[in-house]
């Protein structure tokens, strides 16, 4: 994961959980140029725990002048949220990835439909910037909760098919409307929770679109539990993962060499073939197939876990 | 006619999984010749496709139009040629929704070229259902001078644009809807293969 260390020179906030962060080259580089829907992992030095998160970049494809990512504080998460909000100062450095895209538009495309929920804006501001550029046909729509609540408002510039349905005021996104009669060649994207990318699937569904017109992200934090212990089949040695650990980040902390990219169960890069296993893989991932999760052959360090007697994974 | 069952062959060579019916939403229908038992086929496995339907049928010799029409299908249309029906079928593509079906039955031709159409209107190939009946032609391109010829049914075959003789490979392009023709006698010029004809 190739990454360069960039200073904050903005930090403004959008919302009262919201803040959206600037990053530039400290010698004023050219950073990489990307494309709309790609994330950076922002590496994050918090005492002994080296926390690294993904985010959705927020600012112009095409100006390499600097990144910007939007963060939510989340209080019940693991800290990498918390952290950027309380102890990140303009003028600091951080070791920010180069970025990577797996959620960008489709150039089949004749149309795009944006769908967000709530902080899944981020992605779509980029998507959004490009389609402007590219002068493409598109839609957007956004979903939250309360005006106050969403910072998306005010990265979305005001034009007519720029919709945004605030719940708390009655007006809540009705997916049906928005999908039927779309014409062929539209393609949506979506990115909030769970439950709402599954709504558009069904909707979709119901309505008898092609599945591969629609895309979506999610990245997922690493969902805590129980202690658990992963034996390496290469060095016979074992690693225990704690409560709020992910096992990636054990492997990390015990020097196993791996690869990995979303840390979010999206990528695919972490992927590990297991040995053996006695006992139940629990699968966060959004990676592999329902026959792999089944057969417990392959496992996702970034998100997925495990509970048993052993389980001896190929590293 | 029944359905044509391909041998298998090179990742690029198309098969035909045949036409599934998926129930009452827009559909555009196109077939030419004994295509138009294939479409039949579909309308008896689900009367519901046909109330959405628009069916254009390019007899080309085959007596099945009136059958066809007597289904009922929300618009029936019948054509000389696939070149003809073109500027009907683009205005249709162009107008179709998210939830339009394509159901495409006939040779190979016919199905290539009229994906490729639906492919460049933004329809994805799982929206496309495609059945080959018919001839076995092929639509050749030759890879020297670029130009098609239609309706190939040997191998080799010259090309009717340069004169070549070309050997029909399975190779085939989605987007110029045709197989590639190679020269035949590169290396050995006038060293020409005995004409066979295609059967599969
Ligand atoms: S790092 Fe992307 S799936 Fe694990």
């Amino acid at each position: 994961m190739s990454a360069q260390m960039l200073r904050v020179t903005e930090i403004e906030a959008l919302s009262p959980l919201v803040k959206r962060f600037r990053f530039e080259h400290p010698g004023g580089k050219k950073l990489p140029l990307f494309s709309g829907g790609a994330h950076v992992v922002v590496e994050m030095p918090d005492g002994d725990l080296l926390r690294r998160n993904a985010y959705s970049l927020i600012s112009d494809p095409q100006d390499g002048s600097g990144y910007e990512i939007a963060v939510r504080r989340e209080d019940g998460g693991r800290g990498g949220s918390r952290f950027m909000h309380a102890n990140v100062s303009q003028g600091d450095t951080l070791r920010i990835s180069t970025p990577l895209n797996l959620f960008a538009l489709d150039a089949r495309a004749r149309k795009h439909v944006l769908i967000a929920g709530g902080i899944g804006i981020t992605p779509i501001i980029a998507q959004m910037r490009q389609l402007l550029r590219m002068q493409d046909r598109f839609e957007i729509h956004y979903a939250a909760r309360s005006r106050s609540e969403a910072a998306g408002l005010r990265l979305l510039p005001r034009l007519p098919h720029i919709h945004s349905h605030i719940s708390d005021e009655g007006d809540r996104m009705d997916l049906g409307a928005i999908l039927d009669r779309q014409p062929i060649g539209t393609h949506v994207y979506t990115c909030g929770p769970e439950g709402l990318i599954t709504a558009v699937a069904q909707c979709a569904a119901r309505l008898g679109w092609p599945r591969g017109s629609l895309h979506s992200e999610v990245f997922l934090a690493p969902p805590p539990g129980r202690t658990f212990e992963v034996t390496l089949a290469k060095s016979g040695r074992t690693v225990t993962v704690g409560p709020h650990q992910s096992l990636l980040e054990a492997l990390e902390e015990a020097e196993v060499d791996i690869d990995w990219s979303c840390r979010g169960g999206a990528c695919g890069r972490c992927e590990t073939d297991v040995v053996s296993c006695h006992g139940r893989i629990e699968h966060n991932d959004h990676w592999l197939s329902e026959d792999e999760h089944s057969s417990q052959t392959k496992i996702m360090p970034c998100v997925s876990r495990f509970r048993g007697r052993e389980l001896i994974i190929d590293r | 006619m029944p359905a044509t069952k391909f041998t298998p062959s090179i990742i690029s060579r198309p098969i035909y999984g045949g036409l599934t019916p998926h129930g009452a939403v827009p559909a555009l229908m196109l077939a030419s010749g004994p295509g138009g038992e294939a479409l039949l086929d579909l309308i008896a496995a689900d009367p519901a496709v046909l109330p959405h339907a628009t069916v254009i049928y390019i007899p080309e010799g085959s007596d099945l139009g009136p059958r066809l029409e007597a289904q009922g299908p929300a618009s029936y249309v019948e054509a000389a040629s696939y070149a003809s029906i073109l500027p009907r079928f683009r205005k249709l593509l162009a107008e179709a929704l998210m939830n339009t079906r394509l159901y495409l039955a006939g040779t190979e031709g016919l199905i290539g070229q009229a994906t490729a159409e639906a492919l460049a209107a933004g329809m994805l190939l799982e929206a496309i259902e495609a059945e080959h009946r018919g001839s076995l032609a092929r639509r050749m391109q030759c890879v020297h001078c670029k130009g098609i010829t239609e309706d190939v049914t040997t191998d080799p075959f010259t090309c009717s644009h340069c004169g070549l003789s070309l050997f029909v490979r399975d190779h085939y392009s989605r987007r110029y809807a045709a197989f590639q023709g190679v020269c035949v006698d590169a290396e050995t010029p006038g060293e020409v293969p005995p004409k066979q004809e295609i059967k599969a």
